[in-house]
């Protein structure tokens, strides 16, 4: 292994313009005779407007326009679309209701666009919208997901009765219902997984340009995946076509799947730039981004588990409700289903699985992909399950685990619920964290910790995820209405030197230094002579962004392909240079040589002649040396693991502090891995904040409670510790680069083992339920009302 | 109504007009045009704005320009000595300290102040210190032991 190759842990090549300031985040760009825009969101979880009156508005200080629902009507726009569909069990499609990116007469969420303005500076603009007069009705709202279906609910969509966007299946019903007829035992569990709020540190932001003397759109954008948004906007929304449009995601401070979607402040500024032919810039306030970006997860379940005298798992059903918001956001419709209901079997061998997902409309933010999308759904379910399985048959974790766990040599596995996991040893990684971290050593510190009065716990994960999205065949057939294929272009310049374009986006990811470890190590050259480039569509061919942890397992392989191509031509150059057949030209080192001799020409030689042809095969091979390769899995990448989540509670408080973490993966193969376990470390933070600390709370009429960072809890450094990590990797068959996604496993492993953490440290007081997020004054009433009244009471 | 400030910020002294209702950070991204320093909340928690401010870490959007007039700022642009990285920029680096950089100015601008005034602090202390900054990227792991790794730079400087 190079230093700068494959598997080692090469300091990221981005960090010097993250350190010293010079980044070049979207609210960091000023354009010549830019103007700014505020826009005038709904107070409203449900109303209709009445009147809406914009001119003492219109005549404020500074004021340049102000448009409306009706302007944008007027131009016949389009809503902003929804990338899957999906079909009911009658085989009827969901409901899609229309979402204009500013409303016309009624507003269906709090944070809800009704007008923009835009001004000389952000200041009048905002000043100017308080003039802005609006008359609304205020309609009764429906908040809860468990709550929409009721015959009583408001309604959100007069063509989506009953609130319904979809009414899903997969699986043998009947089967099911009779395998838990018979089982010896049948464990059965409600929970929720908790809303979220994807809170990346940059706010969301967008300017839009237009140049009339080409008719040039350009849109900068904080966006994980430009060359879709171009696509959506381009022709869906606006109506303009690709070679007008550029889209540009420069640095990107933090996405976690809330910067996928296409919202419509990209459009409203894409579109008034032309209006009034100037550059606007929007950029997001946080409370902004609390009501208007795409939250995450917000399920209701119930399930049921069958076992056999042994503990061994018979069948399983779910049943689950899941909020989709007010409006279906890009990818909405598929988290619950495909990215959720296929991951039911878990690591386990399970060999009867069925799932009901009812999606409801409510009249909250839209919600869609967060941090593991469906998976960490899935995987809180089963593992709570599991874990409370155990406890009623009075198993231990593992032993239960170990019965059940499907065998690293029944690879590859066909589970029940459409999914064929190419590889993974979910026994090998729990067995290497229970080493980690010391599981026969528990009980002691149980003890240790009771006689200081805390009590101790220890939670169990064992998964497996679906990610690399995406393979276009599969998808397709599940719904999709794009493949999700990566572009990778290698352009090699005439001294040697590459520029990569990717269409995957780092937003955090660094894939300036992954990309180029690839690259350093296949073509043999310096790291320092790779640059990566990605986040405009005017310089990449095409891309489908970074989301799903597919940038490396999708977008590195289209890189590796399109490097393939320049070494096959570069092997041509070479057997002519070297006068030698080209079945004799072997590529070593970075160095073409002829098989057998002392004959080689440098990589940088091969280039130059490629672009300084006067010694060429001119007759049978085109000069230059860049070539371009897309990519499209044949499967997911299904990475695993094992968490184990220590606990200590304090009774008298009811604080949960999280002793140890540790964590053992499977990704394959590493290309760095210093980024990998940042990636863990980050994943598992977001877990841990999801399992302790954050919930997005909306009141009975619609109102969010947790607007800000005062009322949202963050996890911040101190709730958290050092965590412990290993990896115990199997390479994955069906990648080409044996890689697994890494990015989302932390959020989508570690909220079940630290709930089953907190309810193994709760046990002895009969405690078998707590909701996420487990805190304080949830424990302290839980421990309250569980424990014997004291003496005094 | 504007009001005419002036103050050195990285060492150079800059004077502006601005409005009475102008912040710090505003004064610094808008009219000097050093976007280094970050906006990642409107409620004084998320800590990407922390500048110095005579030598204290300040969250820029919780003080007013006005209020700044007369000082001396560091900015993120300011921290390292010409093309040599601050000690604490290079723990960051080599310890795998940030990810989106988005958080970045505001930390480094922490943890620098938190080995300024606290030079042996241990991992609690330097979590317990860190509060006021929020990072969603890296889980403070890396951040903890870079800020770790800085303070022994800083002292061996």
């Amino acid at each position: 292994m190079s230093a700068t190759g494959i598997g080692a842990s090469v300091r990221r090549k981005e960090d010097l313009r993250f350190l010293t300031g010079r980044g070049n985040y979207t609210d960091d760009i000023n354009r010549p005779g830019q103007t700014h825009a505020y826009i005038l969101r709904s107070p409203h979880a449900h109303a209709k407007i009445e009147r809406l009156d914009i001119s003492s508005a219109q005549a404020a200080p500074g004021v340049i326009a102000i448009f409306t629902g009706k302007d944008m009507a007027a131009d016949a726009l389009g809503g902003l679309p929804c990338g899957w569909q999906i079909h009911s069990r009658d085989g009827s499609p969901m409901k899609e209701p229309a979402h204009p990116p500013l409303v016309i007469d009624r507003v269906r969420h709090v944070g809800d666009q009704i007008a923009v303005v835009i001004a000389e500076t952000l200041g009048q603009a905002k000043d100017a919208a308080e003039l802005i007069e609006v008359d609304y009705a205020p309609l009764p709202a429906i908040a809860h997901p468990g709550k929409a279906l009721a015959s009583a609910a408001p309604q959100v969509w007069d063509e989506a009765p009953g609130n319904l966007c979809y009414d899903w299946v997969i699986g043998d019903e009947a089967e099911v219902d009779a395998a838990i007829k018979g089982a010896h035992h049948v464990t059965r569990i409600e929970l929720t997984n908790n809303r979220l709020i994807p809170n990346a540190m940059e706010p969301r932001a967008a300017v839009g340009e237009y140049d009339r003397s080409t008719g040039d759109y350009t849109l900068y954008t904080t966006s994980q995946n430009p060359h879709v948004i171009r696509l959506l906007m381009g022709a869906f929304v606006l109506h303009i076509p690709e070679h007008r449009l550029r889209v540009v995601a420069p640095d990107v401070g933090g996405g976690f799947g809330s910067k996928i979607y296409h919202y419509a402040e990209e459009a409203i500024v894409t579109w008034a730039s032309a209006k009034v032919n100037r550059p606007i810039k929007w950029t997001a306030e946080r409370s902004e981004s609390f009501i208007t970006d795409a939250h995450g997860r917000d399920h209701v379940t119930t399930a049921h588990l069958a076992m056999d005298k042994d503990g061994k798992f018979l069948a399983f059903k779910v049943e689950t409700i899941a909020n989709m918001g007010a409006y279906l956001s890009t990818f909405a419709p598929c988290v619950p289903t495909y990215l959720y209901a296929t991951l039911l079997a878990g690591v386990y061998t399970t060999p009867k699985v069925f799932a009901n997902v009812k999606a409801v409309f409510t009249h909250t933010v839209p919600v869609d992909a967060y941090r593991g999308a469906g998976r960490p759904e899935a995987t809180y379910l089963i593992e709570r399950i599991v874990s409370q399985a155990a406890r009623e048959m009075g198993l231990d974790q593992a032993e239960l685990r170990r019965r059940n766990f499907i065998k690293r040599e029944q690879f590859p596995y066909q589970t029940p619920v459409a999914l064929v996991y190419d590889s993974g040893d979910p026994g090998g990684c729990m067995e290497k964290a229970l080493k980690l971290a010391d599981y026969s050593g528990f009980e002691a510190r149980r003890k240790e910790a009771a006689a200081r009065g805390k009590y101790r716990g220890i939670g169990f994960s064992t998964y497996v995820e679906a990610c690399g999205i995406a393979p276009s065949a599969v998808v397709g057939s599940l719904g999709a209405r794009a493949g999700l294929y990566e572009c990778g272009q290698v352009r090699v310049h005439p001294t040697g030197s590459v520029t990569v374009f990717t269409g995957t986006h780092s937003h955090g990811q660094g894939h300036e230094t992954t990309f180029a470890q690839l690259v350093s190590d296949k073509l043999g050259i310096p790291i320092e002579n790779v640059d990566v480039v990605h986040g405009d569509t005017a310089k990449v061919p095409f891309g489908m962004g970074t989301y799903g942890s597919r940038s490396l397992a999708v977008g590195g392989v289209a890189i590796d392909r399109a490097m393939d191509k320049v070494i096959a031509k570069a092997k041509k150059i070479a057997a002519h240079l070297l006068e030698a057949a080209e079945a004799d030209i072997v590529f070593e080192n970075g160095e073409f040589s002829v098989a057998g001799t002392d004959r080689k020409k440098a990589f940088g030689e091969i280039s130059l002649a490629a672009y300084v042809p006067h010694n060429y095969p001119i007759t049978e091979l085109e000069p230059g040396l860049e070539e371009t390769a897309f990519f499209d899995p044949l499967n997911f990448s299904y990475p695993g693991g094992a968490h184990l989540c220590e606990v200590e509670i304090d009774p008298d408080t009811g604080v949960t502090q999280v002793i140890n973490f540790t964590a053992v993966d499977d990704f394959g193969r590493v290309i760095n891995p210093m980024i990998v376990e940042g990636q863990v470390h980050g994943g598992v933070a977001q877990g841990i904040g999801q399992a302790l600390l954050e919930a997005c709370v909306y009141d009975e009429e619609g109102q969010l409670i947790t607007g800000s960072f005062m009322d949202y809890t963050m996890p911040r450094a101190d709730n958290l510790v050092s965590f412990t990590l290993d990896t115990h990797n199997v390479p994955a068959p069906d990648n080409p680069l044996g890689v697994k996604g890494c990015g989302e496993v932390g959020a989508i492993g570690s909220p079940p083992a630290v709930i089953n953490a907190v309810i193994d440290a709760l046990s002895p007081l009969g405690i078998t339920d707590i909701s996420m997020p487990a805190t304080p004054p949830k424990v302290w009433q839980a421990i309250r009302s569980a424990r014997p009244p004291l003496a005094a009471e | 109504m504007t009001i005419s400030v002036s103050m050195t910020v990285n060492g150079k002294t800059v004077s502006g007009d601005v409005e009475g209702r102008t912040l710090l950070v505003q004064f610094l991204r808008e009219q000097l045009h050093l976007t280094g320093t970050h906006v990642g909340c409107d409620t004084s928690q998320c800590g990407a704005c922390v500048v110095h401010v005579d030598g204290q870490s300040v969250k820029s959007c919780t003080i007013l320009a006005a209020q700044a007039n007369g000082t001396e700022v560091v900015t993120i642009e300011g921290l390292a000595d010409g093309a040599t990285l601050h000690p604490m920029q290079e723990a960051f680096r080599e310890h795998h300290g940030l990810q989106c950089g988005f958080c970045t100015p505001g930390m480094l601008a922490t943890g620098y102040d938190i080995v300024r005034r606290l030079p042996d602090a241990d991992e609690a202390r330097i979590r317990r210190e860190l509060s006021g900054n929020i990072c969603r990227c890296t889980g403070y792991h890396n951040i903890v032991k870079a800020i770790k790794a800085g303070a022994e730079k800083m002292s061996a400087a």
